[in-house]
């Protein structure tokens, strides 16, 4: 089964305001309001832990949900993220300078 | 050029003095009655646009403002001006025909660009100052700025009925007056004070101040920023910006009919 890791794109700016997590996108200037699973892996994504790894360090405690169920829901939201260009999405982990 | 040909006028806005220099000493009239409360003459300002005043150039309606940066100057094109300006030099050149309109949007921009640097920025708001303290009343165009300014009691001093001027000074956020006006046609005073909150106008059947979570104050505020320049690291600046302001200010929604009595919430 492939991994999949993310990372915040440099292209963004972002801020914890009011308990949601604020991102703006510095290249079109969209703005974007997470919800509170968003905002957890937002702050999680360093671009080096497997997103399956966020998921039971993050989510799965917080939430009661199952673990697969957990997991589908973060892909759906990392790759809307993605789709968005807010979020870089790969199979391996993504380099510092790339 | 001798300087008996020049204008020298200083203008300052938000308590940032810039010196127009032209090389046409009739303009001095001009920006003398635009910025009527806002000019003062002597010595140069730390802050110095050259105006180079040619016979004519292409109409504003013709070309859309566009402003980007080269190495540390920030270019500014809208056909009626042509306008360079350098931030670290603190120097720059507006080319226009002799009109108050091209220098005051070249005015505009240069102050946002300013402004950036120190947490602060232009806002599509009205503002006033009642009892010390300074309220901003933001929406975008037919929100009612104009309206409540006209509603405004003897009392209040009108900072702007169009685009407010906010920076933070000494660690507090303050509202000073600026010339930019609206469809009001006067221009503020030249005056400052401490916030004492920021309301988004909402036209109503009653006047009441609703709450408004600090997360979807942020989205709105940045809606009515003034920002000219698609610009990375200045987007960046002004979302910083937008984001310590709703940390630190009343922020809240206000909903009002075009009555007077609409001032009583911001005595």
């Amino acid at each position: 089964m492939s991994e999949t890791f993310v990372r915040r794109s440099r292209k963004t700016a972002s801020r914890m305001v009011g308990g949601e997590m604020v991102v703006l996108s510095v290249v079109d200037s969209s703005l974007f309001n997470l919800n509170e699973t968003a905002s957890i892996l937002w702050q999680a994504a360093d671009g080096r832990t497997p997103l399956r790894a966020i998921v039971e360090r993050e989510i799965i405690p917080r939430f009661e949900v199952d673990a697969e169920t957990a997991y589908r829901d973060a892909l759906d939201l990392v790759r809307e993220l993605g789709d968005q260009g807010i979020l870089e999405l790969a199979d391996r982990p993504i380099e510092e300078n790339r | 050029m001798s300087n008996r040909e020049q204008a020298i006028v200083t203008i300052t806005i938000g308590g940032l003095p810039i010196t127009v220099r032209a090389n046409d000493a009739s303009f001095a009239s001009i920006l003398n009655k635009r910025y009527a409360g806002y000019v003062s003459s002597g010595a140069e300002a730390p802050y110095l646009l050259e105006a180079d005043i040619v016979a004519a150039m292409r109409p504003a309606e013709e070309v859309e403002l566009e402003v980007h940066r080269e190495g540390d100057e920030w270019l500014m094109d809208r056909g009626d001006f042509r306008a360079r300006w350098n931030p670290r030099a603190r120097r720059g050149v507006v080319t226009q025909s002799a009109n108050p309109y091209s220098i005051d949007s070249a005015l505009r921009i240069i102050h946002s660009l300013e402004l950036a640097k120190v947490g602060g920025f232009l806002l599509h708001a009205a503002s006033a100052i009642r009892g010390n303290r300074a309220f901003l009343l933001s929406g975008v165009s037919g929100a009612g700025k104009t309206t409540i300014t006209r509603l405004a009691p003897s009392d209040a001093i009108r900072l702007t009925d169009e685009i407010s001027y906010i920076r933070p000074v000494d660690g507090e956020y303050c509202a000073f007056g600026t010339p930019f006006s609206g469809e009001l046609g006067v221009p503020g005073e030249n005056a400052v004070a401490p916030l004492a909150a920021l309301y988004f106008l909402t036209q109503g059947l009653e006047n009441r101040i609703a709450p408004m979570s600090r997360e979807t104050a942020v989205s709105k505020l940045l809606r009515n920023i003034l920002f000219f320049a698609h610009d990375e690291d200045l987007t960046s600046r002004v979302f910083r910006a937008a984001c310590d302001f709703v940390e630190s200010v009343e922020l809240a929604q206000l909903i009002f009919r075009p009555d007077p009595e609409v001032w009583s919430l911001m005595a």
